[in-house]
Parts: C-alpha cells; sequence; structure tokens
C-alpha cells in the first residue's frame, strides 16, 4: 500500500576526509531540513549529533563517503558509506573509551574513544559494516513518534 | 504576508524605503523581502538583532524605541538606567559622574548605575556554574537578540540559557524598590526608563522572552537623548550636588564583549559576538561539537553592546574607552561576594518562568506534507540559478524557493532564470 505516509525525501552529500574546515556543514545542513519538516526538537537532536559523530569519523579516519539521507513522516535514516582504512574489531570500535586516533588527532580534540558510543546513544537502529582497507557503512536510523 | 504576532523593535518606513535590498542580505534569519520595491519582514523570523537598521542606507528601519519628550511619564518619579554603553559614547574626560549628573539635567529625577547589578550577576553566574549538573554549555541570557534566536531557530537549546535576572532588570527593581520607600509611594509611581543601544531590549521590555514582566517600563535610545545629553555634560549644572553620586560604583559593566567571561572562575568558556558567528556556534552546540565548554557569552552586536545599532559612537573607540574605565575602576567582584552568594541561595536572582522556544511554524502542520514541500523546493531550487542575487526580493535562491512552495512569491520572479531560459 501506498500512500502520504510513504513519501519519501532523499538526498546526498559528501563528505571529504581531513576537510577540518568544512567539517560537520552535512550535519547542520540535515538538522535545518529536520526542523523545517517539523520534527520534534528532540528526534532533530538526535539525528543532528549522531550524523555529526559519524562526519567526524570519516573527516578524521577515513577519505572520503556519500551521506544518503532519508526521510519519512516514521523514521529518518542516515547513511555514511566511506572509502577508507575500516574498522578491523567493530565491538571493540563501539566501546567507550577506544581509539585508535593519533596524538595529533587528540590534540584538536577528537579521538576521545565517544564515537559509535555515542552514535548509538542517540540512535533508535545503529549497523556498521566495515572491511579493512575498502571502507565503512554506517546506517543509522532514528525513529519519530507518531 | 507578514503576520505581526510579536511585537518588534522597528517598522519599515515604506516612503523612506528605495528597495536597495542592503538589509536584506544584512539580515541574519532570512526575514526580509522586498516586494514591489519595498521592505518588508516576517515577524515570527525577526529576532530584533538590529542589523537592518544599521544597514539601511536611508533610515528606512525606524527603531521604536520611546522618546524623551514624546512618552507621557509612567509615574511620579521618572529614574533613568542608562546601560553601561552610555559611558563609552563620550571621550575619557568625560567621567561617569558627569553623564549621570547630565542625565538629572535633561529631566530625570533619579539615576541609578547597572556595573554594580553587572557584577552581583557575574557572581550569581560563577555559582550557577559551579552547581550546575545539567546539560553543558550554559549560554549567556543578557543579549535578547541571541535569547530570541535561540527560542526561534534552536529551540532544544532554550535549556542551556542561563536562567538568571540580567543585570538591568535587577537594577530596574532595585531602583524601584529604593525609591518607593524613600519617598513613600508604591512602586508602581516610579518609572524606570532604560537608556540602552540596543533595538533588541526595547522588546525585551514590552514583550519579555521569560513570558513574564519586565521591571523597566520604558526605553529610549541612547541616539535619542543624546544630544541633549551632550549638550547637559559639557554645561555641568551647579546645582546637582556632586555627592549625589558618591555611593555609585561606575564601570564598563557588561557592555564590551568578554566582560563576563573574563571575571568567571572556569577556563572553559567562548565569547563571541555578530549573529553569524553566534549562529554558528550554535551550530556547533546543537551538534555537540563544544562538549567540554562550559559557558558561552554570545553577543548578536559585533563587539557586545556597544556595537547596538541604537548607539552612536564608533565601537572601537567605544571598545577602547571600556576598557581604560575598566582599568580606571575596575569590576568590584570580591566586595560584592559574600552578599551577592547570600542572595543567590535566597533565589534574589532566579527567573520567574524557564526560557521557552519559540520554533517556527513548519513547512506544513502534516509531517508527511511537510516532506513533500521540502522535496518540491528542492527541485526548485536546483533550477534556479543560485547566485543569491536577490532581484525576486528573496534573500536567497533556497529563500526564493520556500517562499514559492509556501506560495509567497511566483516562480517567474527568477528574473536571471527567465533570461537564461530566454538565451
Amino acid at each position: 500500500m501506498t500512500g502520504e505516509r510513504d513519501i519519501v525525501l532523499k538526498e546526498q552529500f559528501s563528505v571529504t576526509g581531513r576537510d577540518f574546515g568544512r567539517a560537520g556543514s552535512v550535519s547542520t545542513t540535515i538538522k535545518s531540513m529536520l526542523k523545517q519538516i517539523g520534527f520534534p526538537p528532540d528526534v532533530v537532536r538526535r539525528v543532528a549529533i549522531a550524523t555529526y559523530e559519524a562526519e567526524m569519523n570519516v573527516v578524521v579516519y577515513a577519505d572520503r563517503a556519500t551521506v544518503t539521507f532519508e526521510v519519512t513522516p516514521a523514521a529518518i535514516t542516515v547513511t555514511l558509506e566511506d572509502q577508507g582504512r575500516g574498522i578491523a574489531d567493530i565491538e571493540q570500535a563501539m566501546r567507550e573509551g577506544y581509539s585508535t586516533a593519533t596524538d595529533e588527532i587528540r590534540e584538536m580534540g577528537f579521538g576521545a574513544g565517544m564515537g559509535l558510543p555515542n552514535i548509538k546513544k542517540n540512535s533508535d537502529d545503529l549497523e556498521v559494516t566495515s572491511e579493512v582497507g575498502v571502507g565503512t557503512i554506517v546506517r543509522i536510523k532514528v525513529l519519530a513518534p507518531q | 504576508m507578514a503576520t505581526y504576532k510579536y511585537y518588534h523593535a522597528h517598522e519599515v518606513n515604506q516612503e523612506a524605503c528605495h528597495g536597495r535590498m542592503k538589509c536584506l542580505r544584512a539580515c541574519p534569519t532570512d526575514a526580509i523581502r522586498v516586494k514591489d520595491g519595498k521592505a518588508h519582514f516576517i515577524s515570527e523570523l525577526c529576532v530584533d538583532c538590529g542589523e537592518c537598521i544599521t544597514a539601511c542606507p536611508h533610515g528606512a528601519f525606524v527603531p521604536l524605541a520611546d522618546t524623551l519628550e514624546g512618552t507621557p511619564r509612567k509615574g511620579k518619579l521618572r529614574v533613568a538606567i542608562p546601560s553601561p554603553v552610555l559611558y563609552s559614547q563620550f571621550p575619557s574626560e568625560v567621567s561617569p559622574r558627569r553623564i549621570l549628573r547630565g542625565l538629572l539635567q535633561i529631566g530625570f529625577d533619579h539615576v541609578f548605575d547597572v556595573a554594580k547589578a553587572c557584577d552581583w550577576a557575574t557572581l550569581a553566574t560563577r555559582s550557577y556554574l559551579k552547581e550546575h549538573t545539567g546539560r553543558w554549555p550554559i549560554i549567556s541570557s543578557f543579549c535578547p537578540a541571541v535569547v530570541r534566536l535561540i527560542q526561534v531557530k534552536y529551540p532544544e537549546l532554550t535549556e542551556n540559557v542561563l536562567p538568571l535576572q540580567v543585570p538591568r532588570e535587577m537594577t530596574a527593581r532595585e531602583a524601584k524598590r529604593k525609591l518607593a520607600r524613600e519617598n513613600g509611594i508604591s512602586e508602581s509611581e516610579v518609572e524606570a526608563v532604560y537608556i540602552t543601544s540596543c533595538p533588541a531590549k526595547v522588546v525585551s521590555i514590552r514583550q519579555p522572552a521569560e513570558g513574564t514582566k519586565s521591571a523597566l517600563d520604558t526605553a529610549i535610545a541612547i541616539s535619542e537623548i543624546y544630544p541633549a545629553l551632550r549638550e547637559a555634560v559639557s554645561e555641568p549644572d551647579s546645582k546637582i550636588k556632586d555627592e549625589l553620586f558618591d555611593d555609585i560604583t561606575y564601570g564598563p559593566g557588561w557592555s564590551s564583549l568578554g566582560a563576563i567571561t573574563g571575571l568567571l572562575e572556569t577556563k572553559r568558556w567562548i565569547a563571541v559576538s555578530g549573529m553569524s558567528d553566534v549562529t554558528k556556534l550554535l551550530d556547533d552546540i546543537e551538534n555537540s561539537k563544544l562538549r567540554n565548554v562550559e559557558f558561552i557569552e554570545a553577543a548578536a552586536c559585533l563587539g557586545g553592546c556597544i556595537g547596538g545599532s541604537l548607539a552612536v559612537e564608533n565601537v572601537y573607540v567605544a571598545r577602547s574607552r571600556t576598557i581604560r574605565l575598566a582599568q580606571k575602576f575596575g569590576h568590584n567582584i570580591a566586595r560584592h561576594e559574600h552578599r551577592a552568594e547570600r542572595l543567590y541561595r535566597s533565589g534574589f536572582f532566579s527567573i520567574e518562568s524557564p526560557i521557552a522556544p519559540r520554533a517556527l511554524s513548519p513547512l506544513d502542520p502534516d509531517i508527511a506534507r511537510a516532506i513533500a514541500k521540502v522535496k518540491e523546493r528542492d527541485e526548485i531550487y536546483a533550477s534556479l540559478p543560485k547566485i543569491d542575487c536577490g532581484a525576486c526580493g528573496s534573500p536567497t535562491c533556497m529563500a526564493f524557493a520556500e517562499d514559492v512552495v509556501k506560495g509567497y512569491a511566483e516562480l517567474s520572479a527568477c528574473v536571471v532564470g527567465a533570461a537564461r531560459a530566454a538565451h
């Protein structure tokens, strides 16, 4: 059955690794779109935080990524598909405080090992798949209360 | 098109408006549209920052502050509560004492200085930060344009706004209490007049963000009283006794950016001014980027309140004078510590109700239809020249696409698009 409830908004953005100057711009754009649609502030906030963390992970660790942003009245899904080094042990990366960041990155205030745990905390569903040397796919889903 | 649901501190003088669109580009919340060669603003988007007042070369945005002669007295006593910005509008050899005396000469019955309340409020902020356990960072509340911006565009951040009284309101309450007691009249017989560089504060007095009544009754622009005051300070009236001003602390108060953060105990602070930089910073906070920051001092005007559009002096000149004023009078933080702490415990600084969000109306009340409209908007945007020329009357191509979806504008208003299509 299709109807108004199935209306999907789909947008794509790109993120470039090491581009700290523009880091965070995708989550800011997504956030302002969700506000305009009229999602509750708490939903907007959780999507913004989770997306920002994932975006920063790309900037810090990967070469580039495509961000796909999909919206239905019931849920918001953000998928980041990056090309980069990948994650060897996802379970370990999900643990708070675990990080492979270099000292240089830590000096910039990143790499505290809070990225993935924070994404998990702010999403209703999180899927992470990765292949070392190829890249990582992070799929974040936040449900909107009806 | 605009529905005037909210009170604003300015109106557009349609006759003075030449449709030059300087305001269109200056407005940080994209609230202005030019229709048929005249500027209008969308009430719910306007945060009263005053950028349009400053930007317009023809003075078409008219501040609606009160005038000294034009406003009938609202009580038996009229007390001036000048923002400390006023001190920076005169050369350094004109002392704050002489400026306060000048206010009495031009018709006020009393004057109260705000600098002391600023010191108290700084102390209260310290106490609050020490005990706060909720969400960080805490954002200063003294700038009404920043508070409105948060209410309108960052509704989730309203709970980060410092929930304490601001110095101008504290001073007005103190003045009313003291003068009512001394003169055996009721507090409502004392008219508190704020003298300000800030159009947003005019609004905050008539329609407080906190949802409570302001203790200030009237707001007069510094630019409005400046000519008369200038004359008064150059010819001091010897009948007005110097001793009147002896128990006044003086000082720069919070008029220049960094006044609060410089006196905090925490080192984890950021001081930011100018609407575009404030906006960027609020975006970062919303993205939870600034997790380790405890306090944000934010002012809509570049340089702080001294940069307000109702001031007369160049902001950099004013800043230099403010720094000299601070060197001369200092802040009297240590002196008030004990009393301020006691008052803080008693709830003296607390605001009556928390600051509530004033979220913008979505594209459509129905989420599914709103999503469809965002989609439509993005499709329209994709077809536009994306040069943000403003010739259509909307500030950017994105705002224009949105106006078309909302039915405020016709796609044919894009003349650049039409010209390109014709080639």
